[in-house]
């Protein structure tokens, strides 16, 4: 079943396309990936999704139901975590979720119960009555999460949710982001780290500069790009040994050594191996390992994109300072 | 029920939040004992204390709400939190309402501080305590939903200040609290009529001491017609700044 569905979703800015004709579609039960770099329209998306932004064009529905102009129909079932988080300085943790619980009208028991499970689930229990403030960045990140989850939303709107978090803090959210999946929770999930996305999500969504470039499983990605199917042996001796021999026995493959002892095999059509490590173990050379060798989602990314993967990364280090566009 | 939950959290949490805070509290309570002291301690005659009254009781009201919109929603709205109560399934309505409604019982409690004292002041017989309450929930009603205008028109706190005092001070003079309307220059009552709290001066001044000098039926309706406008207008803007 579709959770959301986006049609042509746009939004401009003073003329400016943010957003520019996406479509789209999430799951029930899947995490979505929107990979793409700084200002590539993925928060400017979420904020269309969940009602924080006006659309300027297409429609969004949710479970069937378009609620284009006018999401607070739909919000009851969205649980949103913001790429700062948002919550309340002077609360404690615990009365940060619970004010939480109430905002999507739950009982005070219901809405005890919930936050205390979370906090458990989050590992925030010690800290439960603390002020936020008094948080460290990956534990305020931890608790907007959950206070995303109070109301066991629909679908969990997850905007960069590792971004500026130290790495111990980042496993942790990766793991919980898995567990969350595991329960069955749908997640939409907005990335710039390419490995996040790969780790994390079925599907991923390439954008840029507002537009959707690809779109597919992280599987599917990935064989789409490759053009040759490409076999890595490690042998027991030197491989130029053999060279000139193996050349006239395969002649229809590419070979790019690597290393004394190691070679790779290429070749535009599927093959298999068993004739290879037969050629080899006659001629005295052991087969130690042979593994097929993929693109990496960088690789697959790269070339769909175009976009420079370096410049992509060291954006990551031009964010914080970012803040908030367009106050008032 | 459950918008009902939400109205109630946000009205609670800005209770605990902001409104019962001491600083709010002290400062609350000093502003208004401050305006009454100055006022009625340079009026010996029990009289003039009565004639103050209705005056010291709107610049109170005035001062007290104003003041602290610009902390429940500008400085909610600057650290963000105000997109989580954008996000909540309430309408906006509601939410506005819920996010006034703690500087509107700000303000109803500071119109008394000054009555505390006149109590010991002067003889307060015969007053119309019902028409006195009517106005001062309706003055507190039109100055939050003032301050609430002014809030979502700036972006900073301070911007906020500022601009509430644009609006305040000169309030002071042209709303007859003390100054009657019939002695300001004439070209200058048009402004003044243009100002809710003319409005609530003139009825508490006809409950308090009957010197009220606009009829009661055009200042209750003035007063309801301002807030309405204030407040939708407010809503408008938010829609239209605050979603994107
Ligand atoms: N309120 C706004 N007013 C004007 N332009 C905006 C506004 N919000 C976003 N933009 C612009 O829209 C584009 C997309 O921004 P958006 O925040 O959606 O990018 P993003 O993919 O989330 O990037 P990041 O990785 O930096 O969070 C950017 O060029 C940005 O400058
Ligand atoms: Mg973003």
């Amino acid at each position: 079943m579709r959770i959301i569905e986006a049609e042509n979703l746009t939004k401009k800015y003073n003329g400016f396309k943010a957003v520019d004709g996406v479509n789209f579609h999430i799951n029930k039960g899947e995490i979505l990936g929107f990979l793409g770099p700084n200002g590539a329209g993925k928060t400017t998306t979420i904020n269309m999704l969940t009602g924080l932004a006006h659309i300027n064009a297409g429609t969004v529905r949710l479970m069937g139901e378009d609620y284009t102009r006018n999401a607070k129909k739909a919000q009851a079932l969205m649980g949103i975590v913001p790429d700062e988080s948002n919550l309340y300085e002077e609360l404690s943790g615990r009365q940060n979720l619970c004010f939480c619980g109430a905002l999507y009208g739950m009982e005070k028991e219901q809405r005890e119960n919930r936050a205390e499970e979370l906090l458990n689930q989050f590992g925030l229990h010690e800290a439960a009555e603390k002020p936020f403030r008094a948080y460290s960045k990956g534990m305020k990140r931890k608790l907007t999460i959950a206070a995303g989850l109070i109301h066991d939303p629909e679908i969990l709107f997850l905007d960069e949710p590792t971004t500026g978090i130290d790495v111990a803090f980042a496993r942790q959210i990766r793991s919980l982001i898995v567990d969350l999946h595991r329960k069955g929770t749908t997640i939409f999930l907005t990335t710039h780290y390419i490995e996040e996305a790969e780790r994390l999500c079925e599907r991923i969504a390439f954008i840029v500069q507002g537009k959707i470039v690809r779109e597919g499983t992280v599987v599917g990605l990935m064989e789409e790009t490759q053009e040759e199917k490409i076999v890595n042996f490690t042998l027991g001796g030197e491989f130029s040994a053999v060279e000139s021999e193996f050349k006239q026995a395969f002649p229809g493959y590419k070979l790019k050594p690597g290393g004394n002892s190691s070679v790779s095999i290429h070749s535009p059509t599927s093959f298999t191996l068993l004739p290879f490590v037969q050629f080899f173990e006659e001629r005295g050379l052991p087969v130690f390992e042979a593994k097929i060798v993929r693109p990496t989602l960088e690789d697959v990314f790269v070339k769909i994109t175009g976009v420079d993967l370096q410049k992509m990364q060291t954006g990551q280090g031009a964010k914080p300072g970012k803040g908030r566009k367009g106050g008032a | 029920m459950k918008t009902w939950i939400a109205f109630s959290g946000i009205f609670m949490k800005d209770m605990r939040s902001y409104y019962l805070k001491p600083p709010n509290i002290s400062w609350g309570l000093i502003f208004p004992v401050a305006w009454t002291l100055m006022f009625f301690l340079r009026s010996p005659v029990a009289v003039e204390v009565r004639d103050l009254l209705p005056g010291v009781m709107a610049l109170s009201i005035l001062f007290g709400t104003t003041s602290m919109l610009a902390v429940t929603i500008t400085f909610e709205r600057k650290s963000r939190s105000f997109e989580r109560l954008l996000l909540a399934p309430i309408s906006l309505n509601l939410l506005m309402l819920a996010k006034t409604s703690g500087a509107i019982m700000f303000g109803i409690i500071n119109a008394f501080v000054p009555v505390i004292f006149a109590v010991f002041l002067a003889d307060l017989s015969g007053i119309n305590w019902l028409m006195v309450l009517a106005s001062v929930v309706l003055i507190a009603i039109t100055s939050t939903f003032l301050g609430l205008f002014v809030a979502v028109s700036v972006s900073q706190v301070f911007e906020a200040q500022t601009f509430s005092n644009f609006f305040r001070f000169p309030m002071l003079f042209l709303c007859g609290l003390f100054i009657p309307l019939a002695d300001l220059p004439a070209f200058i009552r048009p402004i003044s009529y243009a100002l809710p709290l003319t409005y609530g001066a003139d009825i508490l001044k006809t409950a308090i001491s009957q010197t009220g000098v606009i009829a009661l039926p055009v200042s209750f309706i003035a007063l309801v017609a301002f807030s309405i406008f204030l407040f939708f207008y407010s809503i408008y803007n938010v829609n239209r700044k605050w979603i994107l």
